[in-house]
């Protein structure tokens, strides 16, 4: 089985390695965007992998956000903002299910600013959980330090849980975000620029977050940093104005681009 | 000689007076009114205005007791009525129609009933509620009232909704949660100060409303909690007692307005307190 896949073009071979590919997790096939009449991605076809970390590098404006946003299928929510093509989660086309509630418990997303709600940070856990999980006072207690414990943060947030998480600094808000959605148990789980608001420290500690996530999770995380993304990511893909221009491990991607386009951006030729 | 920077030193300085002149005038009159309802307030104030009821004329004695009860009773069932609708109003637009033609007719038509004559609502409440019941009632004053209320809150609401960031909505969509859920949890709490803030406003406004309640709950010279029937009330007992020729009732009169005031200003102190303290959080 082949790992990926270029719109357009045979797919290209990786250099064998040793790692064992992992069955598909999230197929996107001929997948067309438009905000109204315009034309956000164009034809896209990628393969993402179960329990790996691919992340999507491009100028802005580029169709990633977006790509995310369709992936949780956020777009619902304004008018005018359309998908056409498919989008496979474990072989069934999330595009055109009814029950999107349920879609985006499994297909979960962390912005790039962080959101934590206007409640206490043990509130901000349990919000997620009871969504789906009628739990005792007990089991909630355990399921909400397990989050934070997860997420490095119980350590610093243990003595004042019923606080307001407005008043953590903006790492600690983005991990309780992130905390927030793996308390869910999301199969798969959608960074647009996390760290782009952070500072060196946060990032790195974010960035370990998603090396441990995905023991059990499939994750894509969209990033304007080349260095986040050969760091933390074992695929990457290059995209330029809505076109997936390649997509490969990211150890090619960054030594032997396959794409002159691709070569450029890497190496700050243009963007 | 800079000319154009002379003439800014000039009009700085003008525009500044007229400022300070304009706030003084402002002030004084705030001022000269609150130092008059002090002062025959004060002057009225007695301990059987708590504990007695309105004393027929002639007599020399003083009581308020019914027009309290009777106030609060109608400012209750205001609320009761009011805030209901006004948010659930408010929700929609800033929630659901956004800047569609429907919403922004209703934004127009809630910003008409904002000035409306309160004497014109009253004589609504009249021809819906009093025409029909062939009586006055307090549920009349109170619908009277609460159609008063309802543009501020629907407005407030609106307002502080629109206020919260999508950035919030979008997080807790993608969590999965439902439309109700983001509504009622995350987006209401995001905004409760200020919604809570438009529903004292809504309060304090028609605290001292009288001409609607002049056809509607009417006056009660007795004590009542019957909702059928005609009620006392301050603003109304305030007018007629002003224009008696009795002494006692007069100074009634002042120390009625003075509560009412007092009132206000608390309502006013305790939004701002609200506001403050769910800023700080939590």
């Amino acid at each position: 089985m082949l790992n990926v896949s270029i719109s357009g073009k045979p797919p290209t071979t990786t250099q064998s390695n040793s790692e064992i590919k992992m069955p598909v997790k999230l197929a996107v096939r001929n997948l067309n965007f438009y905000y109204g009449k315009f034309h956000a991605i164009k034809d896209i076809n990628v393969e993402i992998h179960e329990r790996s970390v691919t992340a999507f590098i491009g100028p802005s404006g580029c169709g990633k956000s977006t790509l995310l946003r369709v992936f949780n299928l956020i777009y619902h929510m304004y008018p005018g903002q359309r998908a056409e093509g498919e989008v496979l989660l474990d072989g069934e086309n999330i595009l055109a299910a009814s029950d999107y509630l349920r879609l985006r418990s499994k297909i979960g997303m962390v912005f790039q600013k962080p959101t934590p709600f206007p409640m206490s940070i043990y509130e901000n856990i349990a919000f997620g959980i009871r969504l789906y999980e009628n739990l005792s006072r007990s089991e909630m207690d355990y399921r909400v330090r397990h989050a934070l414990v997860g997420a490095g943060l119980w350590n610093e947030v243990n003595n004042k849980l019923n606080q307001s998480a407005l008043g953590l600094s903006g790492g600690q808000q983005q991990r309780l975000c992130i905390a927030r959605a793996l308390a869910i148990k999301p199969e798969i789980l959608l960074l647009d620029e996390p760290c782009s608001a952070l500072d060196p420290i946060s990032t790195a500690k974010i960035e370990e977050l998603m090396y441990l996530s995905k023991e059990n999770c499939t994750l894509i995380v969209v990033t304007h940093n080349m260095q986040q993304a050969a760091r933390a990511s074992e695929f990457t893909a290059f995209m330029l104005d809505g076109e997936l221009i390649e997509i490969s491990e990211t150890t090619q991607m960054f030594t032997k681009p396959s794409d002159k386009r691709t070569e450029d951006y890497i190496t700050g030729r243009f963007g | 000689m800079n000319w154009v920077l002379a003439r800014r030193r000039v009009v700085n300085a003008v525009s500044k007076i007229l400022m300070g002149v304009a706030t003084a005038v402002g002030v004084f009159f705030l001022l000269w009114i609150m130092w008059t309802t002090l002062r025959f307030g004060i002057a009225g104030m007695h301990w059987d205005l708590f504990i007695k009821d309105t004393p027929p004329p002639g007599t020399d004695s003083f009581g308020l007791r019914n027009a309290f009860a009777g106030s609060l009773i109608l400012l209750g069932l205001s609320l009761l009525i009011g805030v209901p609708v006004g948010l659930m109003a408010g929700t929609w637009l800033a929630e659901y129609g956004f800047h569609s033609r429907t919403a922004n007719t209703v934004r127009f038509i809630n910003d008409i009933m904002l000035s409306a004559p309160s004497i014109e609502i009253g004589l609504f409440a009249y021809a819906i509620m009093v025409d029909p019941m062939k009586h006055f009632s307090a549920l009349a004053g109170s619908v009277a009232l609460a159609i008063l209320m309802i543009p501020i809150i629907v407005r407030t609401t609106d307002e502080m909704l629109s206020l919260v960031g999508n950035d919030m909505r979008e997080a807790a969509i993608a969590l999965g949660a439902p439309n109700s859920v983001v509504i009622t949890r995350v987006t209401w709490r995001a905004a409760r100060a200020g919604i809570l803030t438009g529903i004292l406003i809504g309060l304090a406004r028609i605290t001292g409303e009288t001409a609607p309640l002049l056809f509607t709950a009417l006056n009660n010279q007795y004590f009542t909690t019957n909702v059928l029937h005609p009620i006392a009330n301050i603003p109304v007992v305030i007018f007629q007692f002003a224009l008696s020729p009795y002494t006692n009732w007069q100074q009634m009169a002042w120390a009625a307005a003075f509560i009412t005031v007092l009132f206000v200003l608390v309502l006013s102190i305790l939004a701002r307190w609200l506001v403050d303290r769910v800023q700080v959080q939590k």
